[in-house]
């Protein structure tokens, strides 16, 4: 039983990491119908970027998970620039393949050009601890701190985001542009500054993400996000694509798939019962677990 | 126009025939150099395998439309099917070594089930995949590439334990298919004839009634179905046909490298063997166009070479010799740039063929002239 609970915490911790990086996904596929495949490797721009400035926070005598500020606003300033040199003209000009194959480029750009730069270099790095060890335990099953921090925070994170989208004007026109692009702008939305705000909250929520990784997992590489991202992805179509309360569901349920299938069959064959999960929910329900359905125009 | 047809026939065979004839003169006068044995041959093994996998993609990318992710997915299957098959017949003792005749037999038989086995598989992806497009279809070619690369490394006789059970996977290359340098300089015309069938029956394919029937699906579906046109049966058959070539490639694959690694199929790998190197190749050559295809293997196969073995590369240093210390970098930056700059990448959907060389040249002068009479209309008018 202490097994079953604590597969469940981790499953429960991993599955809020990935419910960051989903809800990236998410709300940029809601917005231009463009799957970010670069979006898993602002997670590694963020992990970098907290490695680097780990010593500023430290000098300053802040506290070092508060490095995430900087990667929130380097993550930010990366997305918002893929946007506008890479995936704005190729919107103008070319089909949805194309852009989706621009997508896909510009994921293998950023994991190789970490890789050549030499201060990153194509070795890991090993991060400090972000938060202080130690957890509680009750009956068997210990809790660390980290993992309370890794759900508190993400649920909190899901929560102000989701207001954010429901109740504030910019969230309101983000909703508008998703739904019909001419009647936003015929409604005096600014489509293309609501689209590069889009980038920026998800990529910032990417490098929150990249802390959460980093306090479980702490080692940055360049191809972290790679397999991280499309598992990410798989959740956000599982709950449902454009939906936030989805990603955040969606998330969960890969992250519980994942340990369970790690301590109970095999942790090699963990992947291959995410993307089986994958494929079923493809199959029975494009729309995922929390989408609508909409009928293809003619 | 039958008399066209018949023409055409007899001019690629005749032209296909001097090729052949050119190339076993090159290999009695060089064959003795080590420039042929070590370079040129494996060069052209490489080259070999590369082309049918673009080509092949080009079908379903380029002709059909669909953006599939997995394609490494299905070499994968091949590579290991021609593997595993050659292994078993050497170890029932259909062969006892690789200059006798069953042996070649055995090859042609790997080589086949590969792509049949490959096409299977295809079949069992499409029938579910295909009912999705776009995004969706990339996404979940992607996670059945991806699935089928796991469950290869996970099977007992395959894989991580290495494919002679429990030692590492390259000793089974003493006898079974991987070849070294000598029986690769005798087996080249294996796969030089293969990749000229695979190329001959793809360029069939792509000009029969499937062939015309796919690019309709591709300008639009709807109209294609609302033409009568079976558009499920149509792309089924298309993304099965395209495995199978992948299947063949793998095998070839398998018979050039001494060694087979699941890793290298997988999707996010540094080497040139994933799913997005071949998309890479199809959209540099462009995307439907068989013959861009094949030029566009060949370019990236040098720039590889010369990436990993020039000399240049070398003597680069810093920031630039890191670059080139990850192909995968440049190649990256090939794709953003002819996507951004020539969608529709080198040839567009020019298919090359020897019948109209001439009719091509002087439609190509004509454009030429036309848009030169443009441009002093324009100056004069300025």
């Amino acid at each position: 039983m202490s097994t079953f609970i604590q597969t469940l915490i981790v499953g429960l911790r991993l599955g809020s990491i990935y419910a960051l990086v989903a809800l990236g996904y998410t709300m940029v596929y809601g917005i231009i119908r463009l799957i970010n495949f670069a979006h898993g490797d602002f997670l590694m721009v963020g992990g970098y970027t907290m490695i680097f400035t780990i010593p500023v926070t430290l000098a300053l005598g802040l506290p070092a998970w508060s490095s995430v500020v900087f990667a929130i606003l380097i993550c930010a300033v990366v997305g918002v620039s893929t946007e506008l040199v890479a995936y704005r003209p190729i919107r103008k000009r070319g089909t949805s393949m194309t852009a989706l194959i621009t997508a896909i480029a510009v994921s293998l750009l950023l994991e190789n050009l970490a890789q050549a730069i030499p201060a990153i270099g194509p070795n890991p790095v090993v991060a400090s601890q972000f938060f202080s060890t130690g957890g509680f335990s009750v009956s068997g099953v210990t809790m660390e701190w980290t993992t309370v921090y890794t759900i508190v925070i993400s649920a909190v994170v899901m929560v102000v985001l989701y207001q954010f989208t429901q109740k504030t004007k910019l969230g309101r026109a983000m909703r508008c542009v998703s739904e019909d692009k001419e009647a936003s702008i015929l409604m005096g939305i600014n489509v293309n500054n609501t689209i590069v705000l889009t980038f920026a909250i998800g990529s910032g929520l990417s490098a929150v993400a990249a802390l959460m990784y980093l306090a479980q997992y702490p080692k940055v590489y360049t191809t972290m996000g790679a397999l991280l991202g499309l598992k990410a992805f798989v959740a956000a179509v599982l709950g449902g694509i454009g939906v936030i309360p989805g990603a955040m569901l969606g998330g969960l349920i890969i992250g519980l798939v994942e340990s369970f299938t790690t301590s109970y069959v095999s942790s090699s064959m963990a992947d291959t019962f995410v993307f089986l999960i994958l494929i079923v929910v493809l199959i029975l329900k494009p729309a995922g677990i929390l989408g609508k359905n909409v009928g293809e125009k003619v | 126009m039958k008399n066209r047809t018949a023409k055409g026939y007899i001019i690629n065979t005749v032209v296909i025939a001097a090729v052949l004839i050119g190339f076993s003169v090159l290999k009695g006068s060089l064959g003795g150099s080590q420039t042929f044995k070590l370079i040129l041959v494996p060069s052209l093994w490489q080259c070999c395998y590369l082309i049918i996998l673009a080509a092949s993609l080009n079908l379903v990318l380029g002709f059909l439309g669909q953006l599939s992710l997995g394609h490494c997915g299905f070499m994968a299957i091949g590579a290991y099917a021609a593997a595993l098959i050659s292994l078993a017949c050497e170890r029932a003792g259909v062969f006892a070594d690789k200059s006798s005749p069953a042996f070649f037999l055995v090859l042609i038989g790997c080589i086949l089930a590969a792509g049949i086995l490959a096409a299977l598989v295809g079949l069992l992806v499409g029938i579910p995949a295909l009912r999705l497009k776009g995004d969706y279809l990339a996404i979940i070619t992607l996670g059945f590439g991806m699935i089928i690369v796991n469950i290869i490394n996970n099977l007992p006789f395959a894989g991580q334990e290495g494919l002679s059970m429990g030692s590492a996977s390259a000793s089974l290359y003493k006898n079974g298919l991987g070849f070294g340098t000598a029986s690769k300089v005798t087996f080249v015309w294996v796969a030089i004839i293969v990749t000229l069938v695979c190329l001959v029956m793809m360029f069939m394919f792509i000009r029969s009634k499937y062939g015309r029937a796919i690019r309709a699906i591709r300008e639009d579906e709807i109209a294609a179905s609302a033409s009568g046109i079976n558009t499920s049966y149509y792309k089924i058959f298309t993304f099965t046909y395209s495995a199978f070539f992948a299947g063949v490639a793998g095998a070839l694959y398998a018979c050039a490298n001494a060694t087979l690694s699941t890793s290298s199929f997988a999707f996010t790998n540094g080497g040139i063997l994933n799913s997005t190197f071949i998309v890479v190749m199809v959209v540099l050559g462009g995307m439907g166009s068989l013959t861009g295809s094949i030029i566009s293997a060949i370019i990236m196969f040098i720039l590889n070479y010369q990436i990993k073995n020039g000399l240049w590369v070398k003597s680069l240093t810093g920031f630039l010799g890191g670059m080139f210390a990850y192909p995968m970098l440049v190649y990256a930056i090939i794709l953003i740039v002819v996507i951004m700059f020539r969608p529709m990448g080198i040839f567009g959907t020019y298919e090359f063929s020897l019948l109209n060389i001439s009719r091509d040249i002087k439609n190509y002068r004509a454009k030429k002239a036309l848009q030169k009479a443009g441009k002093k209309e324009a100056d004069a008018n300025e």
